[in-house]
């Protein structure tokens, strides 16, 4: 059995390198019907073995697992401030990151990620870390905006936690006061990416890991 | 009932420099007389409609309650205004005056100390029930890592 190392990433020609139109889609329709690999597939796939016929491909559960988790994280529905707007808009169809898989769940039992959008006061706190302590492992946290990050413009207050990584381990800080949509579905890739690395013996990944 | 008329009865009620200020009738009394006031100007002036009450800290010179209370159909906005004395925190309550100064003085003692004597149930409205102090007042956190903006 020949064991080959994941399909080379070859960059595409652009049309320029092309003599004529006819040859043009000559090459897409071959690679159409020759490129069997998604780019999802190659990203999960340890080896690639072409066997007669066919091809077999082979990976560890750790990563399957982490690109099923990193496929469909559902942030529990949990808005504090004017940030929860922002994250509204980012769930609506406007930005759409339901194409990410990220669903908006009403229910900390069964979700993957709170995403903390906005100003924790002290009496708030105690309740973000139940909902925390509800959801199932392995969890996640977005800092979302200023406030959830540092306390924002009401550090200096006398009833706002200084950065909600007091209360719960943050993976992801989004700056910004409030973030927009854009910043957020930012901080949603770059947990994604987290995620992927997510290993199971309770280590979180390093700052050099992170990317 | 117009602002002069209202400012001539409190002057010549409760002898005191009451005058047309920052939109309302501002009249300034001692403790004493803070519910005779509240009094006179729902049933003598007509002012029925309980706008809000808050507190001030005037540091060395204790703190002050005010209160805001409108005629709506003339017009006319009294603004009730006591300091309390250096040290002292206790103040007579609207409440039975006003239902509305219920939740106002709850708030009031929840950010200034302030004892509202006569209230039906005073508890912290907005902290919790566990907060040590009083939040509003100057003298309150020196020593937080992040101390409050003065």
């Amino acid at each position: 059995m020949e064991v080959k190392p994941p399909v080379p990433q070859i960059p595409p020609p652009v049309w320029s390198d092309f003599k004529d139109l006819q040859e043009w889609e000559k090459y897409h329709q071959a690679r159409a019907t020759d490129d069997k690999t998604s780019e999802a597939l190659a990203s999960i796939a340890d080896a690639i073995h072409h066997m007669p016929g066919g091809w077999i491909v082979t990976t560890s559960t750790e990563k399957i697992f982490n690109w099923a988790r990193k496929s469909s994280i559902w942030p529990v529905a949990f808005g504090l401030a004017c940030c929860a707007i922002e994250m509204m808009a980012t769930f609506a169809s406007r930005f759409d990151v339901e194409r990410f898989g990220v669903v908006s769940w009403a229910s900390p039992r069964h979700s993957d990620l709170m995403i903390v959008s906005g100003t924790v006061t002290i009496k708030m706190a105690p309740m973000l870390k139940r909902i925390y302590d509800q959801m199932p492992d392995p969890k996640w946290v977005i800092s979302m905006g200023s406030c959830a990050n540092s306390g924002g413009p009401f550090r200096h207050g006398y009833h706002v936690v200084k950065g909600v990584d007091r209360v719960v381990p943050v993976d992801v800080y989004v700056p910004g006061c409030p973030p927009t949509p854009d910043s957020l579905m930012y901080g949603l890739l770059k947990l994604q990416e987290q995620v992927a690395r997510f290993q199971k013996t309770g280590t979180r990944p390093s700052p050099a890991d992170r990317g | 009932m117009t602002a002069a008329e209202a400012t001539a009865h409190i002057r010549e009620r409760f002898g005191v420099e009451a005058a047309v200020g920052d939109g309302a009738v501002q009249a300034p009394v001692s403790r004493e007389r803070w519910q005779e006031l509240g009094r006179f100007a729902k049933g003598e002036l007509g002012c029925l409609f309980f706008s809000w009450l808050t507190a001030v800290d005037w540091k060395e010179q204790g703190l002050e309650v005010l209160c805001r209370v409108e005629n709506l159909d003339a017009g006319l906005a009294v603004l009730m205004r006591t300091k309390l004395g250096a040290g002292v925190s206790r103040c007579p309550s609207l409440t039975g005056l006003w239902r509305g100064a219920d939740w106002m003085e709850r708030e009031c003692y929840d950010m200034f100390g302030v004892v509202f004597e006569g209230h039906p149930d005073l508890r912290r409205i907005l902290l919790a029930e566990d907060w040590e102090g009083h939040p509003l007042r100057k003298d309150y956190a020196h020593d937080m890592p992040h101390a409050p903006y003065r």
